[in-house]
């Protein structure tokens, strides 16, 4: 360790202002904070911190994260397999899916961080942990026969549209990571939505089983099938739906991963638990009422399938609890939240172009989320002056 | 006991090294100070001179924009010298004790029967007028001023802080006296807030022509911004005025003896202490008085004050003017290996993020390190949960950090000063901070009103 520091030292003044790689300051102030937590102590207020900061934040969300990666590398082997006709053992089918999901993680945290660092030394800021997050969070929302190139230029348009043209981390409007997946949605419709594309090779012209589909449940849904099959026509139960075995995104299907992820956000405190749990109450209210009324088989699906199915789960957990593109104060979450939910199962319900309605529901909250915090600071704006008003 | 306002929001901060109930007498410190920088916003006119002598009341130097605002002298001897710092700003006068007790005279008698008048310049002579704060803007008050009401916290809840139902032992007449002469600045009333968990002092209990409030709850409980919030809330336009427990026994003892009596209660604490105790001495002793050869490390952050609030004292440095507390805790200009990974169980969090979370009631030797680098507002919520008040305190930072004015106004600013905000400061993760950006408010929306 210390022959690291020393190392690390001795490189220092060489990317200090003046030094000869100077420009490459904020990409080795990255590497050397990732190594070592730096020595600054406090010079106003406060003398002594919370050991908390934000590095830790960001990777206590990625480590949330991992239940639903893993579950995604095994579920896209287990379709892969499915569609081939072959049985494949549990290794077999976690390394194949592995092999295919590392690629768009190692692309998107590339062509991510590059950016960051580029921007960072721009600004002549550190560089900001904000990416580590949407960098994992943008393949789990990819489907794996997306090809890499896509997921470059998603991420590029997110990190930079999305994000810097804002002022960077903690500035942004938008989720990155769903603008990305917006992106790609609207671009490259055909490459976002469809059969094909959820089944790794599948859209690649692989030779599957004979009538082996790989349509999610709820495209089944609104094609109005009675109902849901697998790739083979055996019919889903709702653990295979609670527990993922569906196809879908990379990280999207498991319910019981995501829900593992959102018990690390909570105990740990780093995403808000009434974020996740007004999403989900705005899922089931909505549910209940679209129940009440029936018609097609999306309406007649009971409530409680509708909040496995899809990317509502991920979205309510991952997506939804961003804390910077969400309302920021605690009244907003909850409305914030319902809203959510209820416009998820609006728009899966209703809207006949897009089978899913999580990635349009957040995005468009992430852009009423400061009006709700501004009805909310108004609230306490009143308050101040109805007591003012009432002792003079 | 009356009703107790129990408090749920904030955060004690378990550390090392309280000081134990006992009294001790200072050594007797070779030099004093009188530190404008321990009076936010001050701009000081020096009227003593190098070598000069002066007696303990005399003035050392006086507001520059409310001259009638003075600050005395705590001992007789000779001025040492006058410390100054950037742009030639005045950071303390040194003043060389001499050992006798020369000292001015000021008005002595039973504030009662005292006129506003006569109390207000007994207060302004002698230098005890700045020990009373006004809010908004935690400033010394301005004489002219009727305020609302006065508010006395009758206990500190900050880390490590002292026990003043413990300093305030034997204090009762000094106590009353002073609330005596409050009463004669005010036609409000004078509110003493209490810590209704654990018997009050004498001083406090038979205080009479006080209303007293009971409160029970984490810090910042004690802080008597916040009690004020629960009480009775500052409106735009309306001013109060706040003095703490100590300050309002040295006012007792001015109008008992007509002379400046400087005695402060101070206790040393902290993880860095051999032995944690109280001292008796007189405001503006050298630090060094009660460190020498006390402390474990040395390197070490000695702070005139409690860790969140406090000021850092260099080793040859004074105690700050009103503070009861002296903290040493070690410094952390150290580096920590992936520290944004490893499990922590030393390390303390609000967060769970730490190991050490399974282990509440442990108690920590924290240090100075910021533990990770300034970033821009990213979680939320945060600040929410250790600010027990109907302010939204993220919005209100960041109407200042856009020069705001109107807005600072709306969302609450006149009810805050620094110590209400300064957990907010220690568990931000973004590691704004919080503090220097209130004062930076609280100053410019000073400046506009005038």
């Amino acid at each position: 360790m210390n022959a690291l520091r020393r190392t690390i030292d001795k490189i220092k003044p060489h990317v200090e202002k003046g030094g000869k790689f100077h420009f490459l300051k904020s990409t080795f102030e990255g590497f050397e904070t990732f190594l070592f937590v730096p020595n600054t102590v406090t010079t106003t207020g406060s003398h002594i911190r919370d050991a908390f900061d934000m590095k830790r934040a960001m990777i206590t969300v990625v480590i949330a994260m991992v239940p639903a990666l893993l579950f995604g590398m095994w579920n896209t082997g287990y379709h892969h397999f499915l569609a081939l006709g072959q049985e494949a053992a549990f290794w077999e089918t976690f390394w194949f899916g592995f092999l295919r999901v590392l690629p768009i993680i190692v692309v998107s945290y590339a062509v991510g961080l590059g950016i960051e660092f580029v921007f960072a030394q721009i600004r002549d800021h550190e560089i900001n942990e904000g990416f580590l997050v949407s960098g994992m969070l943008i393949p789990l929302v990819m489907p794996v026969d997306v090809p890499l190139w896509m997921v470059a230029v998603a991420t590029a348009f997110a990190v930079i549209i999305g994000k810097e043209v804002f002022g960077g981390t903690g500035m942004n409007i938008l989720n990155p990571a769903l603008t990305a997946r917006a992106f790609l949605f609207f671009a490259y419709p055909t490459k976002m939505s469809g059969d094909r594309i959820w089944i790794a090779g599948m859209d690649k012209g692989m030779e599957t089983v004979d009538g082996f589909s790989g349509s999610t449940i709820l495209a089944q849904a609104a094609q109005g099938k009675e109902t849901f099959v697998n790739g083979v026509g055996e019919a889903y139960t709702a653990w295979d739906k609670f527990l993922g075995i569906i196809p879908g995104s990379i990280g999207e299907t498991s319910t019981l991963a995501i829900l593992i992820g959102a018990l690390i956000l909570i105990v740990t405190g780093v995403g808000s638990w009434k974020i996740i749990l007004s999403t989900f109450a705005g899922g089931a209210a909505m549910g209940l009422l679209i129940n009440a009324f029936g018609g097609n088989v999306l309406l007649e699906m009971p409530f409680w399938e509708h909040l496995i199915v899809g990317g509502f789960a991920f979205g309510a957990v991952f997506m939804a609890t961003d804390p910077v593109s969400g309302s920021q104060t605690e009244k907003g979450k909850w409305i914030y939240g319902f809203l959510i939910g209820v416009l998820a199962i609006l728009i899966r319900v209703f809207n006949p172009g897009y089978p899913e309605g999580m990635m349009l529901a957040i995005l468009l909250m992430n852009v009423f989320a400061p009006l709700i915090d501004h009805y909310i600071l108004e609230g306490n704006i009143r308050r101040r002056l109805k007591r003012a008003k009432a002792q003079a | 006991m009356s009703e107790v306002i129990k408090i749920r929001k904030g955060l004690d901060i378990k550390l090392k090294g309280r000081a134990d109930k006992i009294f001790m007498k200072a050594p007797g410190s070779a030099t004093y100070a009188v530190k404008p920088v321990d009076f936010p916003s001050l701009t000081p006119k020096i009227v003593a001179k190098p070598c000069e002598e002066v007696r303990a009341g005399s003035v050392i130097f006086y507001d520059k924009y409310r001259p009638e605002i003075k600050f005395t002298s705590p001992v007789s001897g000779i001025v040492k010298s006058i410390l100054r710092g950037e742009r030639r700003r005045i950071i303390s006068v040194v003043i060389e004790a001499d050992g006798k007790d020369a000292a001015e005279n000021f008005k002595k008698g039973d504030p009662a029967s005292m006129s506003r008048e006569e109390v207000v310049e007994n207060l302004l002579e002698s230098g005890l007028w700045p020990v009373i704060k006004q809010r908004p803007y935690g400033v010394i008050a301005s004489p002219a001023d009727k305020p609302k009401a006065i508010f006395i916290s009758g206990f500190d809840t900050a880390p490590l802080a002292p026990d003043y139902d413990f300093i305030m032992k034997d204090q009762e007449q000094d106590f009353q006296a002073g609330i005596d002469a409050l009463r004669r600045l005010t036609e409000g009333k004078i509110h003493l807030g209490l810590d209704a968990r654990y018997p009050a002092a004498k001083a406090y209990t038979q205080a009479k022509h006080v209303e007293r409030h009971y409160f029970s709850g984490p810090h910042p409980t004690g802080n008597v911004g916040i009690q004020i919030h629960k009480i009775d809330p500052i409106n735009k336009g309306e001013i109060v005025w706040t003095v703490k427990p100590q300050d309002v026994a040295a006012i007792g003892r001015l109008f008992q003896t007509g002379k400046y009596d400087p005695s402060m209660i101070v206790a040393l604490n902290g993880s860095e202490v051999k032995k944690p105790v109280y001292y008796k001495l007189l405001r503006g002793a050298e630090i060094s008085s009660i460190t020498k050869d006390n402390l474990s490390g040395d390197h070490v952050r000695m702070i005139s004050g409690n860790v969140l609030t406090g000021r850092k004292v260099e080793e040859d440095g004074h105690i700050g003017f009103s503070d009861a507390q002296v903290t040493v805790i070690p410094e952390g200009d150290y580096y920590e290996m992936f520290g944004w990974i490893m499990p922590g169980l030393k390390k303390f969090s609000v967060s769970r993020t730490f190991l050490s979370w399974i282990t509440p009631n442990r108690q920590y030797a924290l240090d100075t390190n910021l533990h990770g680098g300034e970033r821009a507002f990213v979680m939320t919520g945060e600040y929410e949960k250790v600010l027990p008040m109907d302010i939204y305190p993220v919005a209100l930072l960041k109407s200042i950090l856009v020069d705001d004015i109107d807005k600072m106004e709306q969302l609450g600013i006149y009810e805050v000063i620094e110590e209400d905000l300064a957990l907010c400061e220690f568990v931000c993760t973004s590691k704004t901070p919080v503090q220097s950006i209130l004062r930076k408010g609280l100053t410019d929306l000073r400046k506009e009103m005038e």
